[in-house]
């Protein structure tokens, strides 16, 4: 592992230490440590099964670490100690900290476009609707859906579906984005009008954390490349050094088996 | 040939058949509502997950699902006033079965509903930052009770109709007035077919409506 964390940790937005989750018997993540600068895009790759998804899921706390250390702005949580994992209004305060975009858009089904985007906006900040409103009409036009603003999802596609998803994370005006293999479940002709959208986003400097089989994507806007195996962070650094001169056997493996397809 | 005269059976018991109309009805009202709210309780309570709350409910809603209805009123009458050792009016106890009857596919209902909401939908709401009320209040139950009103509205047309069951513990229910009246007139065809168009006559709307919220759902 590189020793990128020291210099880092000054401006660090989010740092986790040794975090671990098991499963009963699995381990699916197994100590990983990092952090995550103010304006950074960090790319976490790896084969399928790898622990880059449940890291991501253990850094908003959808998921509970078993172990470890998760620091975000003044708040500090050791998950050692059973009482450190916020509950309730507590757990749901530190989530909004986060916006989340999931593999499945995950779009709440019976709301419009513009619904979705306000409704945290609403509820969970208690903006009033005229406000909300406002910005939601924003935020969709700059995902470039302002004119599909009053369908429901399922009259959507998947790629506008997940535009949307990212408008209703912005919404939250949260600290720190977290992408979770985003592109996967859609049609190819559609994962680069998400990815133009990601792109703006790191441009205009949001920190995000994003897990992705998107090796282009990783390569030409992260800042900041994890290789994940077996739960483990195998090999981190910038991309041209993790992705295009890689030094661990693994890493090069990988990425091999993707420059073949 | 028969001579069918409708007018006979029901000339001189008016005031009987309103009183059975109105039972009916009220019966299948009440255990219908009670059995919601029973439902409503007994899904919430199997969705926290702990094994305490989940075994006893699971044991009530196999014993009822398991039993027929008709056992079921007959032992409310019979037997629970020995057990719990009250005395229990007829209308009382037959009602309570009907409406724990009605409980236990409500809480099957209400459960099933939730639980099919997909998994995703929860996390999406976790992950905006709403708590757990906030989530099942704005997300998950505005989606579940669409999908639970059809087999909800089927569950009551079949509970309506269970309540000419009442007639073996003589409440005195539209089926039970039919008795009362063949008693009188020895007229059973008449009686009975009156009470069947009876019966058909509220359950049609009610099914039909059943119908259009289902195709609504699915579209």
């Amino acid at each position: 592992m590189t020793s990128s964390g020291t210099d880092m940790a000054a401006d660090a937005k989010l740092r986790l230490s040794d975090l671990r989750k098991d499963y009963g018997d699995v381990k699916a993540v197994r100590g990983v440590s990092l952090s995550v600068k103010t304006g950074q895009v960090m790319a976490i790759i790896g084969p399928s099964g790898c622990g880059k998804s449940t890291l991501l899921r253990c850094v908003n706390l959808l998921e509970e670490p078993t172990s470890g250390i998760l620091e975000i702005g003044n708040s500090r949580i050791d998950f050692a100690d059973r009482r450190g994992m916020p509950a309730g209004r507590a757990l749901a305060k530190f989530r909004s900290q986060f916006g989340m975009v999931f593999q499945q858009f995950d779009l709440f089904q019976h709301m419009t476009a513009i619904q979705n985007v306000m409704i945290g906006m609403t509820v969970v900040q208690r903006k009033p609707t005229e406000e909300a409103e406002k910005r939601a009409m924003q935020l969709l036009e700059r995902v470039g859906l302002l004119a599909t603003k009053d369908r429901l999802p399922k009259e959507l596609s998947g790629g506008q579906q997940q535009r949307v998803a990212i408008a209703r994370a912005l919404a939250m005006s949260p600290e720190v984005l977290l992408f979770d293999e985003v592109t996967s479940a859609l049609d190819p002709e559609l994962v680069g009008e998400v990815l133009d959208v990601m792109q703006d986003l790191a441009s205009e400097g949001a920190t995000m954390m994003v897990v992705t089989h998107e090796m282009a994507f990783a390569k030409d806007v992260a800042d900041w490349v994890l290789f994940m195996e077996d739960g483990l962070v195998v090999e981190e650094g910038p991309p041209q050094q993790v992705m295009v001169d890689p030094s661990n056997a693994r890493t090069k493996s990988f990425l091999a088996r993707y420059h073949r397809q | 040939m028969y001579q069918w005269d409708f007018w006979f059976v029901i000339d001189g018991y008016d005031a009987w058949w309103l009183k059975g109309l109105l039972t009916t009805i009220a019966y299948a009202v009440g255990t219908v509502v009670g059995g919601l709210f029973l439902g409503v309780i007994c899904g919430t309570l199997l969705l926290m997950n702990r094994v305490w709350l989940t075994v006893p409910i699971h044991i009530y809603v196999e014993i009822f699902r398991c039993t027929p209805v008709l056992v079921q009123i007959v032992w409310f009458y019979f037997a629970l006033p020995i057990v719990i050792d009250v005395n229990l009016p007829a209308w009382l106890a037959a009602g309570i079965g009907l409406t724990l009857y009605m409980g236990c596919f409500a809480t099957e209902i209400f459960r099933g509903g939730i639980i099919s909401i997909d998994k995703g939908q929860w996390q999406a709401a976790r992950a905006v930052g709403m708590t757990y009320f906030e989530m099942m209040r704005h997300i998950i139950l505005p989606q579940a009770i669409r999908r639970m009103v059809p087999p909800f509205v089927n569950q009551s047309v079949i509970q309506f109709k269970n309540t000419a069951l009442l007639y073996v513990v003589a409440v005195p229910d539209l089926m039970y007035t039919g008795y009362l009246v063949v008693a009188e007139t020895y007229r059973p065809l008449e009686v009975y077919s009156g009470v069947a168009v009876a019966y058909f006559v509220m359950l049609y709307p009610l099914t039909q409506w059943g119908k259009r919220l289902e195709a609504r759902r699915d579209q």
